[in-house]
């Protein structure tokens, strides 16, 4: 079976739904000849012509916007904003305006619309860029926000997002871009939304995270194995819908639970997880629910994102606290 | 005044002047059996305005937003799109426009009656929900004017804006887009003087908002709005334009909101009397009444049989509208996604169960 990284799972995606749906159209900063600042789009312009790649003028707002008039139109556009920090001059287009389009509409219209956005810390990018905003879209009802791990999801759940009838915040981790390659079917296959996986079955502790975080859980659960410690991985996959049902039957399974994110703690999306537990399966926990998130200030400079992010030892730290209780 | 210079190179374009006569040398493709449709259209609009308004202050319609005084530019610009194939993207000030270009208005009565099923827009009726996010709705029309092309539909779009939109970034982005792929379409800018209680004045320093469209790469101009034939021959050569693939244009409708921003505004606290004054001498409804009468085709007994029946017109929408389904503690959840996460049917479910106790 083919080998791809998390780059090359986009590319194939958006090339074999642009092969079999001449709807399918993507635009963005930078899509065209350059293939996008981190290549995700390379060679599509070539391939399916200028008309069905577009190089957009810089502006967030209007790429948004416009795509939600051509979904309206018959299209089925994928946008690319070029980072996740930048949807901030576009987030009326996005949660307000793609979020509440059919219901305005009295279901007259829908929004067939993907946007597609890379995050997260860890490449030392420059101010803006390593924003992890995702759990804003969470409190944009009407969005389905999906936020994938490695290259057999970021395929299937991009292939997902672009055939939903509504629209879709898919959200790629660029520290993992180019971490790996792993098997990825050639042909157009589908994940489906709302769906946790289970990437590594523990007994001790259930470690819940998603995107780049999930990598970060997987290195966590081998050093506790080295010290006796069994932990679970759980990946969301998407935020919005929600799988509650896993959520709760892989943290009942451990009595444990460790949540791990880039966003900073407060109202992050780990304190919506946190919750849910508490009101799902509180008696059958055996110690209190542990976040480690970012901290509460905005995304430093790239010299110090080391300490800012998630790092290896606070996750150690807190599932060994857990343990303890 | 410093904005008097610098005018649009064609000047502001008019025809039919307030006095109801016909500017020298002017010339309009409006013929005397469409003027009197425009003119019933712009009549039932102010009849719709003072009915509901009224409504309003017995508590039995939405917060509402007039078109008084904007009739010409509402009516005129409609009357220059084709409702089986364009599109209308309006803001919230064109009611009547969305109607003549086939929204029925019991349908747009019931949305301000705040009912849901009642209130969607009919399939076949090109017609985008009114936008209360100022110039939210432009990107969306550039998209979808860009799309249709794309799609090799023989379709324009024409978008409405005002003054104060103008001054958002969405203007300026949509507009720059539809410049860069050449959509078809057609940015009305209504410019009535006010958003809400801040005057054209200081919205802007530029002399003229027709202007801007220079920096966009087409076509610019500025008209009478309330003008009612300048506007539709304005609008048609844009929508000619358009189609022909000629690209977007941007036409200012220099007009007066004769009433106020919404039913909760107050214009007193910040209009000048004598400025509202000299705008009602530039009525767009008069000015085709004296004009018609000078034909004889209009007198006070026509206009008292129009009254009636446009008010009939309007009160069967009204009616049936208000007589429509009421919307249901269910519809709290209608039409959000095709499938709704389960934790949204959960969440439905409560209210549903909680509501029938």
């Amino acid at each position: 079976m083919p080998q791809r990284n998390i780059v090359e799972a986009i590319n194939n995606a958006l090339a074999d739904e642009m092969e079999s749906d001449p709807r399918v159209m993507v635009l963005g900063l930078d899509v065209g000849k350059l293939g996008g600042v981190f290549r995700t789009t390379s060679g599509l312009v070539e391939r399916f012509g200028a008309e069905r790649v577009v190089d957009t003028p810089l502006a967030e707002a209007s790429i948004i916007g416009a795509s939600l008039g051509l979904a309206l139109a018959g299209m089925v556009p994928v946008a690319e904003i070029q980072f996740l920090g930048f949807t901030a001059q576009g987030f009326h287009q996005l949660g307000p305006q793609l979020g509440k389009y059919r219901q305005r509409s009295r279901g007259r219209y829908h929004c067939q619309v993907t946007v597609r956005a890379p995050f997260g810390g860890g490449i030392r990018s420059p101010e803006f860029h390593s924003d992890a905003v995702e759990a804003q879209f969470v409190q944009s009802p009407g969005i389905k926000v999906v936020m994938p791990s490695n290259p057999y999801d970021a395929k299937g759940l991009l292939i997902e997002a672009i055939r939903d009838p509504d629209p879709v915040l898919y959200c790629e981790p660029d520290r993992l871009y180019r971490a790996g390659r792993s098997e990825v079917p050639d042909g157009p296959y589908t994940v489906p939304f709302g769906k946790a996986a289970v990437v590594r079955q523990g007994e001790d502790v259930t470690l819940v995270a998603w995107s780049a975080a999930v990598e970060l859980c997987m290195r966590a659960a081998e050093k506790l194995a080295d010290e006796g410690v069994s932990a679970t991985v759980l990946d969301l996959r998407t935020l919005v819908p929600l799988d509650v049902e896993t959520l709760c039957a892989e943290v009942v399974k451990t009595g444990r639970c460790v949540i791990v994110h880039e966003a900073p703690l407060s109202a992050g999306f780990g304190a919506e997880i946190s919750a849910t537990l508490m009101e799902e399966v509180f008696y059958e926990l055996d110690a209190p629910v542990a976040r480690v998130a970012a901290y509460d200030v905005p995304f430093p400079a790239a010299s110090l994102e080391d300490y800012y992010l998630p790092s290896m030892d606070r996750v150690l730290t807190a599932a060994r606290r857990t343990m303890q209780s | 005044m410093a904005l008097s210079k610098n005018r649009p190179v064609q000047g502001r374009r008019s025809v039919l002047l307030p006095d109801g006569t016909i500017a020298s040398g002017a010339k309009s493709r409006m013929e005397e059996e469409f003027l009197l449709d425009a003119l019933r259209w712009m009549m039932k609009s102010r009849l719709y305005d003072q009915r509901v308004i009224a409504l309003q202050r017995q508590g039995q319609f939405g917060v509402f937003s007039p078109g008084t005084g904007q009739e010409a530019s509402i009516i005129g610009s409609a009357m220059a799109v084709d409702p089986a194939r364009d599109w209308m993207v309006p803001q919230y000030r064109e009611l009547m426009a969305t109607v003549h270009h086939g929204l029925p208005l019991e349908v747009i009565t019931a949305q301000y009656l705040g009912k849901i099923a009642p209130g969607r827009i009919p399939d076949g009726v090109k017609v985008l929900p009114t936008q209360v996010s100022i110039a939210a709705q432009l990107p969306q029309a550039t998209g979808l004017a860009w799309g249709l092309r794309l799609r090799g539909e023989d379709s324009v779009v024409i978008t409405y804006i005002g003054d104060g939109g103008s001054s958002e970034g969405d203007f300026h982005e949509a507009l720059n887009l539809a410049g860069v792929v050449r959509a078809p379409i057609v940015f009305f800018l209504q410019n009535n003087q006010w958003a809400i209680s801040t005057s054209r004045r200081v919205q802007s320093a530029t002399s003229s908002f027709a202007l801007r469209a220079a920096g966009y790469g087409f076509e610019g101009v500025e008209v009478d709005g309330n003008d009612v034939m300048a506007v539709y021959d304005a609008a048609c050569d844009a929508v000619q334009r358009a189609r022909n693939g000629g690209g977007p244009s941007l036409i200012e409708a220099v007009t007066y909101r004769m009433s106020f921003h919404n039913t909760t505004d107050n214009p007193s606290r910040y209009q000048d009397p004598k400025e509202f004054e000299e705008a009602r001498t530039r009525d767009p409804i008069e000015r085709v009444q004296k004009f018609l009468a000078g034909l004889g085709l209009w007198d006070a007994k026509r206009e008292a049989a129009w009254t009636e029946e446009l008010r009939e017109e309007n009160e069967q929408a009204l009616q049936h509208a208000a007589g429509a389904a009421a919307p249901r503690p269910e519809d709290v959840f209608a039409n959000v996604y095709q499938e709704p996460p389960p934790r949204v049917l959960r969440q439905r479910s409560e209210l549903v169960d909680g509501a029938r106790g």
